[in-house]
């Protein structure tokens, strides 16, 4: 993922969302928008998401879509008891996650705490993106999370903080009761202030993963909703959950977001990310959201710049799965490790 | 020194008004003994094709009236048979030569009948209405409705009135909108009918009613597109299976003929007989 | 690479053992058909599958005389309940041999293993299961106390779901106490016979069931036998008109499951994507060879071209070719003259002015293949607007205001299905009322479920399968003068009762 100076194109992209809205974003205009979006009927969401999920990925496409896993995989702690050490082996798990087998790729990159964000950083060393294409990145939490419930100034502060101690990619919140008691212009607002918060002061800026804690927002057009007025804040990704309660990522909820990231590309040719986050466990099930990204958005997606697996246990099923397809045989839990 | 009557010219009941047949022909309604009673208009296939046209434009309305309201309707139909019952009698009498307090007991019968039928108005959907318990998230509801237009060979034998109740009542009930050739040689209280008819409150072309020769009539009817459903329940003396045969040219619906003491007896299985069922599903999803 | 590529994920046949040639089914053995035995093969790839027998007419009399005599003797004798746990057996066994099952059909019949596997077969079980049930409970099914069987049923099946469309016919005839002989199409027996297989293992009594293949001389044979008390038929309007003639004046009762030209209607409010898939769920679904299929998209102006730009997307989608693939969306046209149809009528849908459009898709190079394929500037009046098309070939028409989408969907003869997708609730159910159909799908499309009665209006025929309502043909209402003679002819070892022409009366058809 590269950080590219912006400036310009934040500019551009608010007086695009000003202009789709038809004014400024107030509550009003947001909800007259983001109302008149088609709905989502729920039976045909979940029954789309459970055909693409009985695609059979066999042989060598699902070698591919390991490999393709890995590298999505955001390898993420966040724990009250995460400490320097406990980073440092995420990291170590994260640059080697085969110890046996150095020809497996690295994940995109580890997700923790922003306190946590200079031991990661220190970890990685050489290997830290940074802006490249190569090597993992640091993505952070921040603004308050998992709940939001903070003032402005503290979230921004998180967030800087963040950011100036070396962090990729910030990982925010909305504010989800702002959002369900119709506070549209807030929770815009609040986007545009993390993302302004983001910059760095070479003038580059921090990608900005916007996580709408989808299993509070209790309907798929609330989650629509929310992706929109994510994406139209300037978002660059749309994530759907903290992991930090259930339901996190379900299909048919990251399906609707993948829709939305369609109709925005359509719409506008920019292109938004997606990240599930938390349940995924499975090889199996990690397959089954490449297979939506793809057949919805297109392959191209499935690229770190657009997609990302928010997880932790599922590196090691995929490990597992890995290590069966070559050598023949089951792996067991203890030929993989635990970071 | 007695009164020199007014007789009444007997008419066709088409859509509402009372043409004579475009045919220009009439033939002689007489007495079981052959005195001469009046000179009905013996409708061709014309008049029959009119009659059709009027029921299928009268079906949208009449179809479309709340249960409640065709109930109310066709009870109404009871109270003018009742105002007429004398009338009726009396053409029975005349045309079926029997005595009086037999035919007072016909139409008695025919006019409990057609209250019967009305009840069923906003009720038969009930009874063969379902929820249906489908796996999956769905709301699924069959109920029965109107076929559309249903052409009907009313009995050419026993009571003249109440067969012709028998056959028409349990089709409008539903909502269908009905074509009906009466009684050939006794159609005096088929007319009769079709004028209290126009005095109730049911719409133009619900009910529209022939009189002359059902094995003219009938094939035009049983051919015709734009029929739903026949009724060859008086049609036992024509050549019904050709008429059946006729009728699956376009799939319309067909009863075969009865007869005999029961025949047409009052039925639920008659009101369902002349509907369709669909069956719709709803997606249900609380997200 | 593309990920899309996926690898081959073919689902294995070894589970399936054909036998290189199958007899008729007649009184609970296989025997050999007095007709010239013909091939079946597979449509994808055009090899033989197997030799099955050819019925003639003496067969098909061997046949129903079986039928007739294990109604008299033993099926009629029976509790419903243990009528009742046969039903129940041969769900069992269908659910045992599910997979082996879902590969015959898609072998047979071209369908993608996904569709056999996860909609056919299991529906397949859950319809025997539903009417199993009914068996010991027919009191209650709204003909009275105690209704009764009317004896031997005529069973012809189209191709399009050849072992669904036996149990919709089979389930409920056998709980109502009826026995069977039951005519496969002809392209499709395999799974038919292999359900033979099925009754013998259940042990159901000789002759309750006989499975007659062949031609369709086969079909009318059984159809015009002067000994079946009901004829059950599936398939074209044509064959049903035909049907309906050759019964026309005897007391068979028929139920006709004919052809649709369904409307599927489009508000400018509907869930878009929900929308697009049901669009696509509801033509091309077993290569659009569904006689309820979505055949004719009505759109609301306003939308048009985001739908049809939506629609052409997702066709881009889809995957065609070998059925066995579990990544197949699209499988074989079911045989080389219906590929001709949908091949010509498309060529008619070009030459009266309609814009033709399918997505880039190699087609294999043996076997009946036809791309999915969209028409737009469809007007009312090309015959791919009002001809059942019985493919993958959707018409695209637009509408302005709710009233002129009822008067369209409304203008054919048929009136079989029809879908509407709209998010405004009052609007769904008022158009759903005006709709002149007897299923329609809000929201969804072509759901089935066994306690959901399925038939149409006009020319898509008559009765209704499924649920309580499937029922009412296969049995004589309590009460009825039939019914009285109908029990007395059981009673009567000789063959076929009489009927008396008091028997002929019957309060409806």
């Amino acid at each position: 993922m590269t950080s590219t100076p912006v400036v310009a194109t934040q500019a551009s992209t608010r007086s695009r969302a000003l202009a789709l809205i038809g004014g400024e974003a107030t509550d009003a205009n947001l909800r007259r928008y983001l109302h008149g979006i088609p709905g989502i009927d729920a039976v045909g969401l979940e029954q789309r998401a459970a055909a693409l999920g009985t695609r059979s990925i066999k042989t060598s496409s699902k070698k591919r879509a390991i490999d393709t896993i890995i590298g999505l995989i955001d390898l993420t702690t966040l724990e009250g008891a995460d400490t320097p050490g406990k980073v440092r082996s995420l990291v170590g798990k994260a640059l080697t996650p085969d110890p046996v087998d150095p020809g497996c790729p690295r994940v995109a990159a580890v997700c923790v705490y922003g306190d946590m964000v200079p031991y990661a950083v220190e970890a990685l060393g050489s290997a830290h993106a940074a802006g490249r294409d190569q090597g993992v990145s640091v993505a952070s939490v921040a603004t308050a999370f998992p709940s939001g419930r903070a003032s402005l100034a503290v979230k921004l502060a998180d967030v800087a903080d963040a950011v100036a101690a070396g962090a990729d990619e910030i990982d925010m919140v909305i504010d989800r009761g702002a959002f369900l008691s119709g506070r549209f212009g807030q929770v815009y607002d609040e986007i545009v202030a993390v993302k302004d918060a983001c910059r760095r002061a070479d003038g580059s800026v921090a990608h900005l993963k916007v996580i709408l804690e989808t299993g509070e927002l209790g309907t798929y057009d609330n989650v629509r909703r929310a992706s929109w007025l994510a994406i139209l804040a300037g978002g660059d990704f749309i994530k759907t959950s903290t992991g930090k309660m259930q339901p996190a990522a379900t299909l048919p909820v990251t399906l609707s977001m993948i829709e939305v990231v369609r109709d925005w590309h359509r719409l506008t040719g920019a292109k938004v990310g997606v990240k599930p986050a938390g349940g995924i466990r499975t090889s199996k099930d990690a397959i089954k959201y490449l297979v939506a990204v793809a057949e919805t958005v297109g392959d191209e997606w499935l690229t770190p710049g657009l997609f990302r697996f928010g997880a932790s246990s599922l590196l090691n099923d995929v490990l597992m799965q890995r290590q069966k397809m070559q050598g023949g045989h089951y792996s067991g839990p203890d030929y993989v490790t635990i970071d | 020194m007695t009164r020199l009557a007014v007789p009444k010219t007997y008419k066709l009941y088409i859509g509402g008004t009372f043409p004579r047949s475009e045919s220009g022909r009439v033939y002689a309604v007489t007495t079981p003994g052959g005195d001469f009673l009046a000179n009905a208009a013996q409708a061709s296939r014309k008049d029959a094709r009119d009659a059709v046209v009027a029921a299928r434009s009268a079906f949208g309305g009449w179809s479309r009236a709340t249960p409640y309201n065709r109930g109310q309707v066709l009870y109404r139909i009871a109270e003018l048979l009742e105002g007429r019952r004398t009338q009726f009698a009396h053409e029975i009498m005349q045309s079926e030569g029997v005595p009086a307090p037999a035919a007072g007991r016909q139409v008695d019968e025919a006019i409990d009948r057609w209250v019967w039928y009305a009840g069923w108005a906003d009720k038969y959907l009930q009874v063969a209405g379902n929820a249906n318990p489908v796996s999956g998230p769905y709301f699924n509801l069959s109920v029965p409705e109107p076929t559309g237009v249903v052409a009907i060979i009313a009995p050419q034998s026993g009571g003249s009135l109440l067969g012709l109740v028998s056959a028409v009542a349990p089709a409008l009930v539903s909502g269908n909108t009905v074509v009906v050739v009466a009684d050939e040689t006794r159609p005096l209280s088929a007319i009769t009918l079709g004028e209290v008819l126009a005095t109730s409150d049911v719409p133009g072309g619900v009910v529209n009613i022939l009189t002359g020769s059902p094995a003219e009539m009938a094939p035009w009817l049983a051919s015709h597109a734009d029929v739903n459903a026949i009724d060859l329940l008086g049609a036992g003396d024509v050549d019904w299976v050709h008429l059946e045969i006729d009728a699956a040219e376009t799939l319309t619906r067909v009863l075969q003929p009865e007869s005999g003491a029961d025949a047409a007896a009052p039925s639920l299985a008659r009101i369902l007989a002349f509907t369709e069922t669909k069956t719709v599903w709803h997606t249900k999803g609380l997200l | 690479m593309s990920f899309l590529d996926y690898a081959p994920a073919p689902e294995s046949q070894a589970l399936l053992h054909l036998r290189p040639e199958y007899g008729l089914f007649i009184d609970g053995e296989f025997v050999a058909g007095r007709g010239e035995p013909f091939p079946t093969i597979n449509p994808a790839t055009e090899k033989q599958l197997a030799l099955i027998a050819h019925a003639n007419a003496a067969d098909v009399d061997t046949a129903v005389t079986a039928a007739r005599r294990a109604y008299e003797r033993r099926w009629s004798t029976l509790s419903g309940s243990d009528r009742g746990k046969y039903l129940f057996r041969i769900a069992r066994l269908v659910q045992e041999r599910a997979r082996e099952l879902a590969v015959a059909e898609t072998l047979d019949n071209g369908k993608p293993i996904t569709e056999s596997r996860d909609v056919d077969i299991p529906l397949v079980a859950a319809w025997f299961f539903y009417y199993a049930g009914w068996a010991d409970k027919l009191d209650h099914a709204g003909l009275g106390v105690d209704p009764a069987a009317r004896g031997v049923a005529a069973q012809v099946i189209p191709w399009n779901f050849p072992l669904l469309m036996l149990a919709w016919k089979i389930a409920p005839a056998l709980a109502s106490g009826n026995t069977v002989v039951l005519k496969p199409a002809e392209t499709t027996s395999l799974t038919a016979l292999l359900f033979a297989e099925i009754l013998q293992q259940a042990e159901l009594p000789a002759g309750v069931v006989n499975i007659v293949t062949g031609g369709r001389e086969t079909g009318q044979a059984l159809v015009g036998h002067a000994d079946v008390d009901l004829v059950a038929f599936t398939g074209s309007t044509g064959a049903g008109r035909a049907i309906a003639r050759a019964v026309a004046g005897t007391d068979k009762k028929i139920i006709l499951e004919l052809g649709g030209k369904a409307a599927n209607i489009v508000f400018d409010d509907a869930p878009i994507d929900q929308a697009i898939e049901g669009i696509v769920n509801g033509i091309f679904f077993n290569q659009g060879h569904v006689c309820c299929a979505g055949s004719r998209l009505l759109v609301q102006e306003s939308i048009h071209d985001e739908v049809v730009d939506r629609l052409k997307r997702r066709l881009s989608t889809l995957r065609l070719g070998d059925p066995l693939d579990k990544n197949t969306d699209i499988g074989a046209i079911n045989s080389a003259d219906q590929l001709k149809r949908i091949t010509e009528l498309s060529a008619i849908g070009e030459e009266e002015g309609a814009e033709r459009w399918s997505p880039d898709c190699e087609l294999p190079e043996n076997g009946f293949w036809f791309r999915p394929t969209i028409f737009t500037n469809v007007s009312t009046s090309h015959r791919i607007a009002r001809d059942e098309v019985f493919g993958p070939v959707l018409s695209v028409l637009t509408f302005r205001t709710p009233e002129e989408a009822i008067a369209k969907a409304n203008n054919t003869p048929y009136g079989l299905s029809a879908g509407i997708w709209s998010d405004k609730g009052s609007r769904v159910l008022a158009v759903a009322d005006r709709l002149r159909a007897g299923v329609i799908w809000a929201n969804t499309f072509n759901r089935f479920d066994p306690a959901s009665p399925f038939g149409g209006y006009k020319e898509s025929g008559y009765g209704r399968e499924g649920g309580r309502h499937g029922l009412a043909a296969y049995l004589r209402p309590a009460g009825s003068a039939a019914v009285a003679a109908a029990r007395h002819a059981v009673t009567v070892e000789s063959g076929h009762p009489v009927k008396s022409p008091a028997a002929r009366k019957k309060a409806a058809k």
